[in-house]
């Protein structure tokens, strides 16, 4: 193979690239990217960037010195448009085509929007480009603050503006936030934490319409009240970026489908990151980002799928001070218990706790507040585990 | 020199971790050696005592940027920049900690 392009310059897409040089690809190395910046760390943008406790070049992914080793073309604020039916040539929004052998595809996902978010002060936050605007507003005095969706973005960014001064409501569509993650007993300790860090946690009502007529004055939720707000942040997820691959023959649902290896349905094309619906999940953990790419290159440079991805799920959240981290894979039915620590008035009481999850006796996922080492342990048991029943099973 | 806990209160694959400015991480590793090296990361602000420890490399909680013990170096990516060591000492017992002086640092 003498080109190979990485269509996305984030996380998954700098992962590939370096594994496609660590594997011992040296031709030609184009990398596209639609965002104007060099790859840069997206987890920081809902905290300590938006505090302000760190600055755009604790972001940086990847500095001068990689960036010259990596040896690639770098076509940034370069939009793809479309991947031919081979797969063999990437169509770019300039007019300009890209022949390749291979193909990554690290696209990533955007951020869902709402109806009427064209108002000042509506804000998603994805970007470097959506967080410096919100930073900037953020700092220019006192805000009745709204934050749509009690994911991680919306739990981080509400700790952090309430952090800056101002006064925060999240508003959560279910019953509690959480849930698909954490389930139903653990998502309620968790939503303790929003109370107990002076945010309003509204819950059971979504979003019926934004009012104001330049800038936002407030949010109208489907139980009729409206909260008064001049900042809305709207965390509600993402959807992934896979319109450019609409006429292509890949398979798309929720993302690019592919194989445990990451493999789609055209040869030589792989999907990582955000934007690949692995083995029947979109994970958009960041460990997703960067532990798909050595297996998908290792798999793009073999012409098939010789390996697949083996890391357990891990995932963790800081917000109002506490450190949440969360490994395995639950399901809905798993049994949780509080395995270290305790609780306090449903809440994690100060030391933090760990909660083990199980199923038909075996241990499935396991959740911490503020106990990163017996978490650390927990999640080195799992893995281990799921290792010796992966040689253990024909 | 910084006398930290006796021997016996750090067993074999655990950490304790030091709350000078800046903090420093003290391993015990399965093999019983100990080593000290500066606690927060140097790709982001993580507790690297609070990190994985396997034979004689860390590695930290949040992106999994691993450090060698013995010489402070990463060995992988995220992380390009070395921590320091510090030498660590045991007297009558008492594990000690002796701080390598800051290079460089600015008047």
């Amino acid at each position: 193979m003498r080109t190979l392009t990485v269509v996305g310059a984030s996380l998954a897409g700098l992962y590939a690239a370096r594994e496609l040089r660590a594997q011992g690809f040296d031709g030609r190395l184009v990398i596209v990217g639609d965002e104007p910046h060099r790859p840069y760390d997206r987890p920081p943008l809902s905290k300590d960037f938006l505090t302000g406790r760190a600055d755009e070049d604790r972001l940086v992914l990847a500095d001068d010195e990689e960036i010259t080793e990596l040896d690639a073309e770098w076509l940034l604020g370069t939009r793809a448009r479309g991947l031919d039916a081979r797969g063999r040539t990437v169509l770019l929004d300039d007019g300009r085509t890209v022949s390749t052998d291979g193909v990554v595809i690290a696209t990533g996902a955007s951020a869902r929007r709402l109806p009427g978010d064209s108002l000042g002060g509506v804000h998603t936050l994805r970007t470097l480009d959506d967080a410096r605007a919100l930073r900037d507003e953020l700092a220019c005095g006192p805000r009745q603050v709204v934050v749509v969706g009690g994911g991680f973005i919306g739990a981080e960014t509400a700790s952090s503006c309430t952090a800056l001064g101002h006064t925060v409501t999240v508003v959560e569509a279910a019953a509690l936030p959480l849930v698909p993650q954490l389930g139903a007993e653990m998502a309620s300790v968790c939503a303790a934490l929003h109370r107990r860090g002076g945010v309003d946690l509204v819950t059971g009502a979504g979003v019926a319409g934004l009012r104001g007529t330049v800038s936002v004055t407030g949010v109208e939720l489907t139980d009729g009240r409206t909260l008064p707000a001049d900042v809305v942040i709207v965390g509600i997820g993402t959807t992934p970026n896979t319109g450019w691959l609409a006429g292509s023959t890949l398979a798309l649902h929720d993302g690019v489908l592919c194989d445990d290896g990451c493999a789609t349905a055209l040869p030589q094309v792989v999907a990582v990151g955000d934007v690949a619906r692995f083995g029947g999940t979109r994970a958009e953990h960041w460990t997703s980002a960067t532990e798909q790419p050595r297996v998908a290159v290792a798999n793009l440079l073999a012409g098939r799928t010789l390996d697949t991805v083996r890391s357990l799920p891990y995932f963790w959240s800081d917000q109002y001070g506490a450190r949440i981290q969360f490994a395995g894979r639950r399901q809905d039915g798993d049994t949780v218990r509080i395995a270290e620590g305790e609780l306090a008035d449903g809440a994690p009481a100060d030391g933090g706790f760990l909660a083990r999850y199980e199923r038909d006796g075996r241990a499935t996922a396991v959740l911490s507040v503020d106990r990163p080492r017996p978490f650390m342990r927990a999640r080195r048991e799992l893995a281990q585990e799921e290792s010796r029943m992966r040689s253990a099973a024909p | 020199m910084i006398p930290v806990c006796s021997l016996e209160d750090l067993p074999e694959g655990e950490s304790v971790r030091i709350e000078t400015t800046p903090p420093i991480a003290l391993f015990r590793t399965d093999d019983g050696d100990l080593y000290a090296i500066d606690d927060t990361c140097t790709h982001q602000d993580a507790s690297l005592s609070e990190g994985w420890l396997e034979g004689c490399l860390v590695e930290c909680p949040l992106h999994a940027a691993s450090f060698d013990l013995r010489t402070g170096r990463p060995t992988c990516l995220p992380a390009r920049r070395s921590l320091r060591t510090h030498r660590v000492t045991i007297d009558d017992g008492v594990v000690h900690v002796h701080l390598t002086a800051e290079e460089g640092t600015a008047a």
